[in-house]
């Protein structure tokens, strides 16, 4: 089957999705995706971040899609034409979702955990505005403790499920859940109970925003001083695989995740003994540096990249000015000293 | 005296019971459903009738029926939406608790025509002395055979439950009922794959509303021929209206599609007229989720011919000049009422009921209703007009299932058609603090106070 996103075009199977195509197209036109997650069985749709403009349907029915469609849960037909980046209206609804998911965020990431690494601060970076329209008071939870190892922010969630997927599909008894309804709808364990499942980690990986992050790395350093590397151990932990990245800080192993890929996926679950309890470097075997693929915060900056000095590059006339506008018009009497003179002829350069 | 369909009997005394109801004619259109026409047959006559969905959205019943994934060779499930939630509607509520026997009657024929072995009645929580009324018909119904194994010696087997709902709203919406009635959190599902490919456990399912399957009967025992010849064009057949508001009449009546929007608010039989001297100003056609229109589109479309109570004619000139007849709550207005404070209501309505899985409508909902109770209680801002107007539209078509179009367009209607009411709000707090500012001063004596002034 051939689709077409953005003009590019490319084959794929029967029963891809518009977003996979696009992501294996790679580049401008893969659309933003806060709640899919490839690795999870029923993600997706939900936060109308990926939302494409069919122009063509299909070969068979080449009428466009009235309405936006979800990337993510909408399957590619031979000869479908898909605006992503491209169309204006794509554009706008996205900048529709990032402000509507920002309204009762609490912004605070200065002190989040997840800052650097947030798919919410990338989606705001690209498509957000530095101001506010929203003047009422933020939509606040009351504080949860979910147990000793992971750490619930309910007012920076974003109501993507995919922690509520990683526990119906990683971990046999699902003990949390979406309460309520609305903008009140919550992440919750219902009557306190502590998330001590061997699989519940990756709760914390999957969340796209600082909703659920590591107590064990809780406020120990921003994510952008440590730097992460491929490493392995031998897991007995049935289902685990072992591979990790380590995120260290000088000789300090701070921080264990699974290897997350350029759409932040990870590429296998890991254990919680993996995540939480391993942090002395004996026990792993470090593999090298990880790159980072997809540009955001954190790899401003990042040293595994080529860092090039600032250049402005202007013309050299904008600095000098328009050759009328350099006519000393005032005090023709007072000659000009060498430095003033040179100045004149050169312009400020 | 206009032709009537599903509320003929209702003043017959205990058509409640099944004695009466079969006495009076009732199940008729199973007998002969089951011993003179194939399943098939019956989807076609209800394809002839061109009846249609009388949930809101309007989409024709047969087609519908004809979706239906009958190759795959899985089970398939007829599910009653019983979930009458929408503000202004309650036209399901009265059908079920006086004629509960018509459902009980348009649901074996239903199935009978979709092959259905298994069907449900979703009603919602609230309705919860409607429930058990349904329970007893279903009780009387299967004493007398016509429920159960080997129905009337047609080899045919149906068993129908009713399921309660928990009260949200949401669950109206066909793919949310379904999650609610497998047990999970009503949250409305990605399509496709649509409920007639994958619905109920993943069967083929067809949702229908109550007076769609009670209008089922009629179709049978007559013919869809004869269903079609009642209304104007694409609008076939009796539609029940539930009226409310300030008219003489309030209550559920039942109409032949086409009938002139006046008549039915002035003539006797029907409304009445208003409940007292005070003029016209609005009214809802449709329920809470439809646009409102002002008092000079009500009676006359925008190119000046007679508003009727017909799907078309009611949408005529498009959301500009028009509106919806969805499900059938007519909300009258007069110059009482503050368009505003209508609107907010309507508004914290939506924001209560969203279910909160997708973005648009999770946060836009509440923002529309915090700065619209802003401008109801006077502290709104000259600019709160055109963020409104960029909320809702923001939120319309980006979400998972009509609510948040429900919620968009009241807010795009009122902004459209009453912006001045928006405007006397903000500039004139004083005015409108002891919430009876419409009541002693009519908007039209103000109005002059936000016109637009050449100096």
């Amino acid at each position: 089957m051939k689709v077409t996103i953005d003009g590019q075009s490319i084959e794929v199977e029967p029963g891809t999705t518009i977003l996979q195509a696009a992501r294996m197209i790679g580049g401008e036109s893969v659309p933003p995706a806060m709640c899919y997650y490839s690795k999870l069985k029923g993600s997706g749709g939900k936060c109308r971040c990926c939302l494409v403009e069919v122009a063509k349907g299909s070969d068979a029915d080449p009428r466009p899609m009235p309405k936006l469609m979800a990337s993510c849960v909408t399957g590619c037909m031979d000869g479908m034409e898909v605006n992503s980046t491209a169309s204006e209206r794509v554009q706008d609804a996205r900048k529709s979702v990032t402000e509507f998911l920002l309204i009762n965020h609490p912004l605070d990431c200065p002190v989040c955990d997840q800052a650097g690494e947030c798919d919410l601060q990338n989606l705001s970076f690209k498509h957000g505005k530095s101001q506010t329209r929203y003047i009422e008071e933020k939509r606040t939870f009351e504080p949860e403790n979910i147990g000793p190892n992971i750490q619930l922010h309910m007012n920076r969630c974003i109501l993507c499920y995919r922690c509520v997927m990683v526990a119906d599909q990683l971990t046999d008894n699902r003990v949390h859940g979406v309460m309520d309804r609305g903008d009140h709808s919550n992440i919750s364990t219902c009557i306190s109970k502590a998330i001590d499942n061997e699989f519940s980690g990756n709760m914390i990986d999957v969340c796209p925003v600082g909703a659920l992050t590591d107590k064990t790395f809780r406020f120990k350093s921003r994510v952008w001083f440590n730097k992460p590397f491929n490493a392995h151990r031998e897991c007995t932990t049935p289902g685990c695989c072992g591979k990790t990245t380590v995120w260290m800080f000088g000789g300090e192993i701070q921080r264990v995740t699974g290897r997350k890929d350029e759409y932040h996926e990870v590429e296998n679950f890991i254990c919680n003994t993996c995540r939480f309890d391993k942090k002395e470097v004996s026990d792993w075997t470090i593999e090298g540096p990880r790159k980072f693929e997809k540009d955001s915060v954190i790899n401003q900056n990042n040293y595994t990249r080529k860092l090039d000095t600032v250049v402005i590059e202007t013309e050299e006339g904008i600095l000098k000015g328009r050759e009328e506008d350099r006519k000393k018009i005032s005090m023709p009497a007072v000659p000009l000293d060498r430095e003033e003179n040179a100045v004149f002829k050169n312009g400020n350069v | 005296m206009s032709q009537k369909i599903l509320l003929d009997k209702i003043n017959v005394p205990g058509i409640k019971t099944y004695e009466v109801y079969r006495r009076e004619g009732g199940y008729a259109s199973v007998e002969k459903a089951l011993k003179t026409l194939t399943p098939d047959e019956v989807v076609e006559e209800v394809k002839t009738s061109g009846l249609r969905g009388r949930g809101g959205a309007g989409f024709p019943a047969g087609m519908k029926w004809s979706f239906i994934d009958k190759k795959s060779g899985k089970p398939r499930h007829l599910v009653c939406n019983a979930d009458e939630s929408e503000p202004g509607t309650f036209k399901d509520r009265f059908l079920m608790e006086y004629i509960p026997h018509l459902l009980i009657e348009g649901m074996i024929t239903s199935s009978y025509a979709l092959g259905a072995n298994l069907s449900y009645i979703y009603i919602r929580g609230e309705y919860m002395w409607v429930y058990k009324i349904l329970e007893r018909a279903i009780a009387e119904a299967k004493a007398a055979g016509w429920l159960g194994k080997n129905i009337l010696g047609s080899g045919y087997d149906l068993e129908l439950y009713v399921q309660i709902g928990g009260g949200a709203y949401i669950c109206g919406e066909e793919t949310a009922l379904i999650e609610s009635l497998e047990g999970k959190r009503g949250n409305p599902r990605i399509k496709p794959p649509f409920p007639a490919v994958s619905g109920l456990w993943a069967n083929p399912t067809v949702v229908n509303n109550v007076e769609t399957i009670a209008a089922v009967p009629w179709i049978v025992n007559n013919s869809g021929a004869d269903y079609a010849k009642i209304g104007i064009g694409r609008s076939t057949g009796t539609k029940l209206i539930s009226a409310s508001g300030h008219i003489k009449n309030p209550g559920v009546y039942e109409i032949e599609l086409g009938l002139s929007v006046h008549e039915f608010m002035n003539s006797d039989e029907y409304l009445g007229g208003m409940i007292d001297d005070r003029p016209l100003k609005a009214f809802v056609p449709g329920g809470s989720s439809v646009p409102v229109l002002p008092a000079n589109l009500i009676y006359k479309t925008a190119n000046g011919e007679d508003r009727l109570m017909t799907y078309e004619s009611l949408s005529d000139g498009g959301f500009a000049t028009g509106s919806m007849l969805g499900s059938g709550g007519f909300i009258v207005y007069n110059d009482t009422a503050c368009i505003v404070r209508n609107t907010w209501n309507f508004s914290r309505f939506y924001h209560h009921e969203s279910c909160g899985q997708c973005s648009p409508c999770r946060e836009g909902t509440g923002w529309l209703e915090k700065v619209l109770h802003r401008i109801e209680n006077g502290h709104g801002r000259e600019e709160d007009i055109e963020l409104l107007w960029s909320i809702q539209s923001r939120i319309e078509g980006n979400t998972i299932c009509p609510l948040g179009d429900a919620a968009a367009w009241p807010v795009a209607a009122a902004i459209r058609h009453f912006k001045e009411e928006f405007e006397y709000h903000i500039r004139f707090p004083e005015k409108i603090k002891n919430r009876d500012h419409f009541v002693a001063e009519p908007f039209e004596k103000v109005r002059h106070l936000v016109a637009k002034q050449t100096v």
